[in-house]
């Protein structure tokens, strides 16, 4: 989480308006708030978890990403953060299409479902992967949409969707990714981050 | 309505020109204060009172020997901690607890103003107690704060005042009165008017009071600021007092004798025409139309963060309604923060003991002070 929460930090410029997706507990929140801008927004669709950020003085707003980012105006934030996230919408191609209006650049962080250890499981195993960062069973995972390095890097460029910078993440291991280790990294990181811009 | 207990208030000379076109000067605003002000007067906290509240938000109410109307809210070591915050509450214009209004005696008769007096709106109620804040010369106040018709006076405290509050808490309410809230005030209106005893709205002048009128309103009324569920789990269809139906029309059923009590004591202690003069205030109000129907523009010129808060049973002013004042901060690029509070209490949530909202509400405000101060420094 920690190593996450620096590589998307070094992503943001100082003093810059930023919009956490999904901002859960507020933790990155507060790391962002501490760290690099004063100026965040989070928006989360649990009542709790949007309580707890509240309690923390974090100004979250309840909502839903695929109903609810279509509030705010075009190019409203100069970063909007995306982490871990995406597999869980319904429609991630709609997020990712709501992100990029909203915000200048977009940083999305995607668990990799091509890691080895997960690919393993299928393989030998026979059954859904369950690992550390991917803590669910089939039959109650919040994750609908889970998909791979390469499918998100591939997934920008047929989109055309700018790919400013991707970064894999094994343990605490960071390195960039391109189009020539893309098959490499998408087999030996647990994390993608990618900065992105429409 | 008891006339005789001595509330603190001061005399406003400066003119207010209402919305309806007429002035008032010389009239008196009643407030109440709870805690202190400190040297850099940087602690103050406005609370605007609902429909039927009044100044006394906290202690005991010196008029009905209850507790303050927002008990569970204001006090020592409550969310809002008077150890900390200096907490101001006025009764609005048009009320009956001391403020200007129709139970207002007019000098020159010796009688009640009655039905003379005029037409107030919540703009006006506003800039009537933004004289108060002007006189206790506090420059900028940390908070505003209310719910219901006192969210409804945030909203247009901000509007009116952009740079004068830092923080602005709107609570189960609207931007515009919907139809179905236009509907029942107008229900209970209808039930004043229709007493005998109303007069034209000069029942003081013959001693009377339309109090069967104001109790019927105020038993409608009361059902809008409660939940299906909350109702039906209280009272179900349990009897009062006795063990079978009566065949009669005399309360059988615990509900009816709620609201019959609910209605009873709501007589003696407010006044039936100040209870037409505030609902009508509601039904004008429509903050969006005071900016050519953009609500956005009604904050564009502030830098005040806001706070809004909903609760999930709430169907007099439900959650899609305070979303639309969410919606409308964001897209200005506003300062916003937003949650829907889960409770079965229905409208009536902020009042009660809700701990969700209590803690959330405490935990937000003492946070949001600290921040605040801390980047003073």
């Amino acid at each position: 989480m920690k190593e996450e929460f620096n590589i998307i930090s070094n992503l943001i410029e100082e003093n810059t308006r930023v919009l956490d997706v999904g901002c859960g507990n507020g933790d990155l929140m507060k790391f962002l708030q501490e760290n690099k801008t004063k100026d965040i927004r989070g928006l989360e669709i649990s009542k709790e978890k949007v309580q707890n950020c509240l309690s923390k003085g974090l100004t979250v707003i309840e909502g839903n990403a695929e109903s609810d980012l279509k509030q705010f105006p075009k190019s409203s934030f100069d970063y909007v953060i995306l982490s871990q996230t995406l597999q869980a919408f319904l429609n991630p191609e709609l997020v990712i299409n709501e992100l990029l209006k909203v915000g200048k650049k977009v940083i999305v962080t995607i668990p990799n479902f091509g890691y080895w250890r997960v690919r393993l499981q299928l393989l030998f195993k026979g059954t859904m992967p369950v690992t550390e960062n991917l803590p669910h069973e089939w039959y109650n995972t919040p994750n609908l949409h889970m998909c791979t390095i390469k499918d998100f890097y591939n997934f920008c460029s047929s989109k055309n969707i700018k790919i400013f910078k991707s970064i894999a993440l094994k343990k605490s291991r960071i390195s960039e990714i391109n189009k020539s280790n893309l098959n490499y990294k998408n087999l030996d990181s647990h994390l993608g981050i990618f900065l992105i811009e429409s | 309505m008891n006339k005789n207990i001595d509330t603190k208030k001061i005399i406003i000379s400066n003119p207010l020109k209402l919305d309806c076109g007429k002035e008032i000067n010389n009239f008196p605003i009643a407030y109440e204060t709870y805690g202190e002000l400190n040297s850099e007067k940087s602690n103050a906290i406005l609370v605007f009172h609902a429909l039927t509240g009044d100044q006394y938000v906290s202690g005991k109410n010196p008029i009905t020997n209850k507790d303050g109307w927002w008990s569970y809210v204001v006090g020592e070591n409550k969310p809002i901690d008077t150890n900390k915050f200096f907490v101001i509450c006025a009764n609005v214009i048009g009320g009956c607890m001391g403020s200007y209004g129709p139970s207002t005696i007019n000098e020159s008769t010796g009688k009640q103003i009655g039905t003379d007096f005029p037409i107030i709106t919540i703009n006006d109620m506003v800039n009537a107690q933004y004289e108060l804040i002007k006189y206790l010369e506090i420059e900028k106040l940390f908070a505003v704060v209310g719910g219901s018709m006192g969210g409804m006076q945030v909203l247009q405290f901000v509007a009116n005042f952009p740079d004068k509050a830092k923080l602005a808490i709107p609570i189960a309410c609207t931007s515009s009165h919907s139809a179905q809230n236009i509907a029942f005030n107008e229900l209970g209106r209808q039930a004043i008017m229709a007493d005998s005893k109303w007069e034209n709205g000069f029942y003081s002048d013959y001693k009377l009071n339309p109090d069967k009128g104001l109790a019927v309103a105020r038993m409608a009324a009361h059902i809008t600021y409660l939940s299906e569920k909350g109702l039906q789990e209280k009272f179900g269809r349990k009897l009062q007092d006795r063990d079978s139906l009566r065949y009669g029309f005399e309360a059988d059923f615990q509900i009816e004798s709620y609201l019959r009590y609910q209605g009873s004591v709501f007589v003696d202690r407010f006044d039936a025409n100040s209870y037409l003069y505030i609902t009508r205030a509601m039904d004008y109000f429509d903050l969006s139309k005071q900016y050519k129907g953009n609500l956005s523009d009604a904050f564009k010129e502030t830098k005040t963060k806001f706070f809004v808060i909903s609760f999930t049973s709430d169907w007099l002013y439900p959650t899609s309604e305070n979303r639309e004042i969410v919606i409308a901060l964001n897209s200005i690029g506003a300062d916003v923060g937003f949650v829907e509070i889960e409770s079965d209490k229905g409208h009536d949530s902020f009042l009660l003991d809700v701990p969700s909202f209590l803690k959330t509400l405490g935990d937000y405000i003492n946070s949001t002070y600290k921040v605040i101060n801390e980047r003073r420094i």
